[in-house]
């Protein structure tokens, strides 16, 4: 088990490996994802039950739950890959992490604006000042901060190493933000309201969403393998595989 | 003719902390040679906050009510403002280089920096304070907190501003960016600070938040000096 993941984790330090391994489960990706998004989405928006209280505009949940998940998950992503970059230098982990920052931004900013929507006809306002509101407009801030310092150095490799110690600094600050931000949200407001709880959920409503999750995390991944292979593609751009690959097409 | 010998520099034995006290001297006396740099921040605090009476209103018990909220808030900026030009001056005229390539650790020479940031700028930010918070009609309980967590708040400010400063140096424009990066991060210190002189005005016992923020301040000292460290380092070599 061991040796097959160091040949495996040796493999991944070939951008071009990667390149080739994914053109071949991409299409498999791609099915997986059109299936659960599609399958969850009209199952989810048509024929899950309607909901006592909020009617149907809860439904917006299977879009808004996932989204706000996988914003989370993402920065872990691009974390993670950044240390790994910095420590075993390996070209591949940097360009999944800066693959990673725009998709997890735009993952916020939909979580963000689907609560804001949602919000409207349930609270009677687009925007509460709510902890969990609050910090995930902060991870906003988080990934936009690492998105400007990955652009704005000429030199791609200073870029990879400055926004990896800032991702790396921003996972450190997520647990304090967090606690510091639900801390501030009971002292000046009491509770009044209340999230819906996932697991008192109906199975007729959870199911859908379970499947939009597995969809929303299969579209994740699609999108970062993309968004990487075109990274690869330009900053492999002088090598001889990309020229001859570039020959074909 | 020199004797063979004595081509051989003999090699200086490497104090360990040296450094730091030759930093933390050096940074002192060109901080007192250059006095302008350390009232700039001082009054950009001062009229930052005078701003807010004229655009809100001069009521006495609505600026009482913002006035923890305020003056917290523009210390953050006062701080943020300095903090660009940490070590720009030692990047232009390469110090950074020599401290970075010199035996002595580069962790303890931050450290050094960033001591001397915080005893010219956040001090003299924290010591001015209750003379705005008078003018703000900052009840007399608000007072300690709002000392207190100054002290430490503004501390944390220059530790964490230093990993921003770290990462930016190298950028010619990197101001606006460094408050890009760095704001999210002084979020908790904020929240804290600003809450624990609150919560002293409505009677309620303040050593909960003014103790998360030493043990922030505690982490951050630990911390910043490693992050910055690696990040000056980036910055020299690429």
């Amino acid at each position: 088990m061991w040796t097959l993941f160091k040949q495996w984790f040796h493999k991944m330090g070939s951008p071009r490996w990667f390149y080739y391994a994914t053109g071949r489960w991409l299409p498999w990706l791609g099915l997986v994802t059109l299936v659960c998004l599609v399958t969850g989405l009209i199952w989810g928006l048509a024929f899950a039950p309607e909901d006592a209280k909020q009617g149907n505009s809860f439904r917006i949940i299977y879009i808004h739950v996932p989204a706000s998940m996988l914003a989370m998950a993402g920065y872990y992503v691009m974390a993670v890959a950044g240390a790994i970059g910095l420590i075993w230098k390996m070209k591949l982990a940097d360009m999944v992490m800066k693959s990673a920052a725009p998709i997890g931004a735009a993952l916020t900013a939909i979580g963000l604006f689907t609560g804001a929507i949602w919000g409207k006809p349930t609270w009677g306002a687009y925007w509460v000042w709510d902890a969990r509101i609050t910090s995930m407009l902060i991870l906003l801030f988080l990934y936009l901060g690492v998105m400007a310092l990955q652009y704005s150095y000429r030199s791609q490799d200073m870029a990879n190493k400055a926004s990896a110690i800032l991702a790396l600094v921003g996972t450190v600050n997520i647990p304090i933000i967090y606690k510091s931000v639900d801390w501030w949200f009971t002292l000046h407001q009491p509770a009044t309201i209340k999230f819906t709880e996932a697991s008192s959920m109906h199975p007729d409503m959870f199911r859908p969403l379970l499947l939009m999750i597995v969809g929303f995390y299969a579209f994740y991944t699609l999108v970062l393998i993309l968004n990487t292979r075109v990274e690869i593609i330009q900053r492999e751009r002088r090598t001889r595989w990309v020229g001859e690959l570039m020959g074909e097409a | 003719m020199l004797a063979e010998g004595s081509l051989q520099t003999e090699a200086m034995p490497v104090v360990e902390g040296s450094g730091f006290t030759a930093v933390l001297q050096r940074d002192l006396l060109l901080a007192f040679r250059h006095r302008g740099d350390i009232a700039s921040p001082l009054i950009f605090f001062v009229i930052a906050v005078t701003l807010v009476p004229l655009a809100l209103s001069p009521d006495p018990e609505k600026l009482a009510d913002l006035a923890p909220g305020i003056i917290w808030v523009m210390a953050l900026l006062a701080s943020l403002l300095s903090v660009e030009g940490l070590f720009q001056a030692d990047f232009n005229d390469g110090v950074l280089e020599q401290m970075v390539i010199s035996p002595q650790p580069l962790y303890l020479m931050v450290l050094a920096k960033v001591i001397v940031h915080w005893l010219v700028t956040g001090l003299p930010l924290t010591l001015t304070a209750p003379l705005l918070a008078m003018m703000l009609y900052l009840p007399a309980t608000g007072y300690a907190p709002l000392l207190t967590g100054l002290l430490l708040g503004t501390a944390t400010f220059s530790l964490i501003g230093a990993i921003g400063a770290a990462l930016t140096v190298a950028l010619r424009k990197g101001g606006l960016l460094l408050s890009l990066i760095v704001m999210p991060l002084y979020m908790p210190v904020l929240i804290f600070g600003a809450s624990s002189v609150q919560r002293a005005i409505e009677g309620i016992n303040v050593s909960g938040p003014l103790a998360l923020m030493g043990a922030i301040l505690a982490f951050a000292a630990v911390v910043s000096p490693l992050a910055s460290a690696g990040a000056l380092r980036i910055s020299m070599h690429g």
